[in-house]
């Protein structure tokens, strides 16, 4: 099997950190688009931080916004181009903390966006504070002694937020392994074929490693996944309504 | 077209739809939410698109994103939801993207309340949000003048790609006065090259973003846009300021107490004149050269506790003259007042 890697995904040096996902991310966007022959009408809202240094990964048309706001930001884009593959590209800081009430309303109002959150459970770009999706015990600058659930919550799942609302998809994949990522590729080229055919708010979420933050390798990363984060965090496909009734 | 009775907020709406444009997103509060209204049915028979937010800090990132596929695109607010917008101002600024954004001026700072005021100079014209900016920023005094500034507003916001504020306040946009309007037509949102479409490989690729430290020139752009505004977009009104003996210097509603106050003033023999601030930002210098050697004095009258203006002055002056302030943030100027505060002044400084 030769394998070409999609048109759009340039091949720049990147500024992501070794063993960081967000590449494997970008190849499935770019094989995606390809396969619905969508290359040419995809605008890509990305948050600040990590995600934020794709405009110099893809050739994609992107806007840059502010940190949590990418889903409005998306919104506009569709309303105003609607023939466009609108995506909002979030980290689970920006989609679960700081901008829980734009994805709760965007889930609400059922907008035809589609929503792509790397979760790795850390705020990466400021060096792996908690976040809504930190796990129990887990160390970071801002939990020096492991998240304490007890002061500080317990790890957010977004099925169990929008799960019940009105919306066209929600689900959950991982890029652990190559069977992982064939699944999620299939999750996200169902969420992009929904929003064409317009049915609706499709949401995304991808487990992914941070082997900077982590202080991990990136295998280890991965074996963290599948050990510690994966049992948290369910993967599969939450919400898949054939035709949304308000869409 | 026909005159026609309308209300300040629902003219500036109508004037919106008819320079082409099609998108409006927003959230309520008072004394704004007649644009919103107005727009939620309004804007369907154009063929545009209309959101009402969850918030404000929603509705500017949403207007983000119109704005950089290149629709005409506006939104509005007041006080406690215009101060929830500066980060993303902050943010379209940074990215330099054309679109309006109204502020119906209400009292006071916290809640306050929902009545007439003027205490958002210093936030629309300082920038509002962090960082080295600030925004074009056009007062109306009236329905006429919001309409017109209305529809200018986009052609400004699209030649410097910049956003464009209008500042108007709780009587002016409450108002109902007979007001010409322009004629419909469209926008095309392929009109502007920076506008994002999608494109192909090879193609170049459009970004919008608001980190530029690659960018070796950013700062001489940044420069040059601002210069080039403050030289070209001064905006005012001089009102018998050839012999004044003091100057008012006002904007919006109060504007309108001073215009009386000056017929007032000189039929007793009292020499009083008037700029009016069109621009807030960039501020009317320009206006201060025109003053003649025989003004003594100026007075700002704003509906502000504080005199937001009198910095504006003093500096537009080179501190050559006493500045003082009269106004209430909770109370329209009354024109007995602004002429004894005038005669006040002026006896102070002859004194």
């Amino acid at each position: 099997m030769k394998y070409k890697s999609p048109e759009a995904i340039a091949k720049r040096p990147t500024l992501f950190c070794q063993g960081c996902a967000q590449g494997i991310i970008n190849r499935l966007i770019g094989e995606i688009m390809e396969e619905l022959d969508k290359v040419d009408k995809l605008i890509v809202t990305t948050d600040v931080a990590c995600g934020a240094m794709n405009v110099i990964v893809w050739d994609y048309d992107t806007i840059v916004g502010a940190h949590g706001r990418p889903l409005p930001t998306a919104l506009g884009v569709k309303k105003v181009r609607p023939d466009c593959v609108s995506l909002a590209h979030l980290g689970d800081g920006a989609a679960y903390n700081i901008g829980l009430a734009e994805t709760m309303h965007s889930a609400i109002r059922n907008d035809n966006v589609v929503a792509l959150v790397a979760n790795n459970c850390v705020f990466a770009m400021t060096g792996g504070q908690m976040s809504a999706t930190t796990l129990p015990g887990q160390r970071t600058p801002s939990t020096v002694n492991g998240r304490d659930c007890k002061a500080t919550g317990n790890p957010f799942r977004i099925e169990n937020a929008i799960g019940k609302l009105d919306i066209a998809y929600l689900a959950r994949g991982s890029v652990d392994s190559v069977k992982e990522i064939n699944k999620t590729k299939k999750m996200l080229k169902k969420a992009f074929e929904k929003h064409l055919a317009g049915e609706g708010f499709c949401l995304v979420e991808i487990l992914t490693p941070c082997p900077t933050n982590w202080g991990l390798s990136p295998l280890d990363s991965m074996k963290y996944i599948r050990e510690e984060v994966v049992p948290v965090y369910p993967l599969g496909e939450f919400v898949d309504r054939e035709e949304s009734t308000n869409a | 077209m026909a005159k026609t009775l309308m209300k300040g907020n629902e003219a500036l709406a109508e004037t919106a739809l008819r320079v082409g444009c099609r998108f409006f997103c927003g959230y309520p509060i008072t004394p704004q939410s007649e644009i919103m209204e107005y727009l939620s049915w309004r804007m369907a028979e154009v063929g545009g698109e209309f959101v009402q937010t969850e918030s404000e800090l929603s509705a500017i990132n949403m207007l983000m994103g119109a704005a950089a596929v290149g629709a005409r695109a506006f939104t509005s607010s007041s006080g406690p939801g215009f101060s929830l917008m500066q980060e993303g101002i902050s943010y379209i600024v940074a990215a330099d993207l054309p679109l309006v954004v109204v502020n119906v001026m209400r009292e006071g700072s916290g809640l306050g309340n929902i009545g007439a005021s003027q205490g958002d100079y210093w936030q629309m014209t300082r920038g509002g949000g962090h960082g080295d900016y600030r925004t074009i920023v056009l007062a109306p005094a009236g329905v006429q003048e919001t309409s017109n500034l209305m529809a200018e507003s986009f052609d400004l916001a699209e030649k410097y790609r910049h956003p464009v504020l209008i500042c108007s306040d709780a009587a002016v946009g409450q108002m109902v006065e007979p007001v010409t309007l322009p004629e419909l037509r469209e926008h095309d949102i392929n009109k502007y090259d920076w506008a994002l479409r999608g494109c192909k490989p090879g193609d170049e690729i459009r970004t919008i973003q608001n980190v530029y430290f690659l960018d070796e020139d950013y700062e001489n752009h940044l420069r040059q846009k601002y210069a080039d505004i403050e030289a070209n977009e001064q905006r005012w009104e001089s009102i018998e300021i050839a012999d004044a003996e003091l100057v008012l210097v006002s904007y919006g509603i109060s504007s309108r107490f001073c215009k009386e106050a000056v017929r007032n003033a000189r039929s007793a023999g009292f020499k009083l004149g008037l700029i009016r601030l069109i621009t807030l930002w960039p501020f009317p210098v320009k206006a201060f050269a025109e003053v003649s050697p025989s003004t003594k004095a100026f007075l700002s009258v704003e509906m502000s506790t504080l005199g937001q203006l009198v910095d504006d002055i003093r500096l537009a002056t080179g501190c050559a003259h006493p500045v003082d302030h009269y106004g209430s943030m909770m109370a329209l100027p009354e024109t007995k007042g602004i002429i004894g505060k005038a005669q006040a002044v002026l006896k102070k400084v002859s004194g």
